[in-house]
């Protein structure tokens, strides 16, 4: 039953894909829309991901200090540590997480309250093809801004430890920035950004799809709203070590 | 014209419509009646191609609509106006954002050529100085006369209509039905609408096909109604008591 069900909405999520990326009627208006979504997803999200950014990076400072601390690694480690840890991992997976959460949700809940008040409906009626102008826009947003918004945590991270190592007196700031600038790897950057993509992808299109094909009352569409983040949360987390182990391998 | 051939639909065990077969004329209010789970919904998604049948087919004009690709499916979309039973009407877009949709989407209009169409339609439906406010701000009667404007906007060869009424007075949904009769016959229009409303069947019922557990139990126009005598169809118009002896009285007139 569980794998005639996984089989069902795979089959259904990889034909929704298809359709959702067939040639727009109208460019403009899926422009407009692309730029609605850019607007919403990336300025909407950036308190919130540059607030968690700033605390991750804070929090790893002060925990690895305590961890180092009496052993013999120098303490300038502390800013190598806290630059590459957000930035393989850190950034592009805690802020997608919380993307999925507040980004994944609300596109859930969109999706399917349109479905529900027949304005998918109304729409298919017109012509339109649902799948690619209310889906597409939002992914291709997502692709775009995702990683921008994952660079600005990735940066305000390493900020934040400084904020929580250099003024509070725990290391000083030549030490921090020696740290910052040491065993600068570059294919880090790529594998953040390949990261993000990815996530990016996932968890979008996971949302729209747990939108579009929501059915019943107000129950349900909580359900597909729930849904929409763990099963988001889930793909994230498995995405991340695949990509760790073929990139890093 | 459209025209339903020998349409069955099943939900899993459950036969919802039993061998369908009628036409939809153009320039008339074609009006598919029946009680509350009858399959009008049913027969009307079927139509518009939100449902499938499992068998049978719907022809729009000489064109069977299940045989097309999505493209041609969505070329004859394109001539279909659609009123729904709640509006459907996008809460985010203002009145005039609404109705200008189908132009921006289908249209190379310009910004001018799409505010005029969007006021005549207006202007045709009695609606003015409402373009800037929200559906959420105007009343029920007022967002199916959008809702109406937004259907017409394209100028459709066939417009749908389900429930028109539900949620009005009884002089508002007078307007509105008067309304979609005047549309149809200035546009020669083929109209389907979805109704168990009696006062429709008797202002703008030009051709009525009653659904009964799935089957046409009856088919006629307003004139017929009253000297019908058959039994699903007195039951379903003249439900209460009141309405039997109105219909006695009339007769003996």
């Amino acid at each position: 039953m569980f794998f005639k069900n996984f089989l069902f909405h795979m089959g259904r999520y990889t034909m929704m894909l298809g359709t959702s990326f067939s040639r727009p009627e109208k460019y403009y208006m899926y422009y407009k829309e692309t730029m609605r979504q850019m607007n919403d997803i990336g300025i909407g999200s950036l308190v919130i991901v540059g607030l968690i950014a700033i605390f991750i990076g804070a929090v790893t400072a002060v925990q690895f200090l305590y961890q180092l601390d009496g052993t013999l690694v120098p303490v300038y480690y502390i800013g190598y540590i806290i630059r590459d840890s957000t930035i393989i991992e850190l950034a592009p997976t805690i802020t997608c997480l919380v993307l999925a959460g507040k980004v994944g949700s609300n596109m859930a809940a969109e999706i399917g309250g349109m479905r529900q008040k027949e304005h998918i409906d109304a729409m298919e009626i017109m012509g339109v093809n649902t799948a690619a102008y209310l889906i597409m826009p939002k992914i291709i947003a997502a692709l775009v801004v995702i990683p921008l918004l994952v660079a600005i945590a990735a940066f305000v991270s390493v900020i934040g430890g400084y904020l929580a190592a250099v003024p509070t007196g725990l290391m000083s700031d030549a030490e921090y920035i020696q740290g910052v600038r040491s065993f600068f790897e570059p294919f880090n950057v790529v594998m953040m950004f390949v990261k993000a993509l990815v996530f990016a992808f996932l968890l979008t299109s996971i949302s729209c799809y747990q939108g579009y094909y929501v059915r019943g009352g107000s129950i349900e569409l909580g359900q597909a709203s729930t849904n929409a983040v763990v099963f988001s949360d889930i793909m994230i987390l498995l995405a991340d070590y695949i990509i760790a182990v073929l990139l890093t391998g | 014209m459209i025209r339903a051939e020998n349409i069955f639909k099943s939900f899993e065990d459950n036969e919802v419509l039993k061998g369908i077969s009628t036409e939809f004329f153009p320039g008339k209010t074609n009006l598919i009646i029946g009680r509350s789970g009858a399959g009008k919904t049913v027969l009307l998604k079927l139509l518009i191609g939100l449902l499938k049948p499992t068998t049978g087919k719907v022809f729009y004009d000489k064109v069977d609509f299940f045989s097309l690709g999505k493209k041609e499916i969505r070329t004859i979309r394109m001539q279909v106006g659609m009123l729904f039973q709640a509006s459907a009407l996008f809460d985010s877009m203002t009145v005039e954002e609404n109705i200008r949709f189908p132009l921006d989407m289908f249209t190379n209009m310009t910004w001018k050529e799409k505010k005029d169409r969007v006021n005549f339609c207006l202007e045709r439906v009695s609606l003015g100085k409402v373009n800037d406010n929200y559906p959420s701000e105007i009343s029920g009667g007022m967002q199916k006369r959008v809702g109406i404007a937004r259907a017409i906007v394209l100028n459709p060869k066939y417009l749908f209509c389900d429930e028109p009424n539900s949620g009005l007075d009884p002089k508002t949904s007078i307007v509105i039905d008067e309304l979609i009769h005047d549309i149809t016959i200035e546009n020669n229009i083929t109209t389907v609408i979805n109704t168990h409303d009696m006062n429709s069947v008797m202002e703008i019922g030009d051709n009525v096909i009653l659904l009964y557990q799935g089957q046409i139990a009856w088919r006629g126009n307003r004139d017929d109604v009253l000297h019908s005598d058959n039994e699903v169809l007195h039951d379903f118009m003249f439900a209460s008591p009141f309405l039997q002896q109105l219909r006695d009285s009339a007769l003996q007139k």
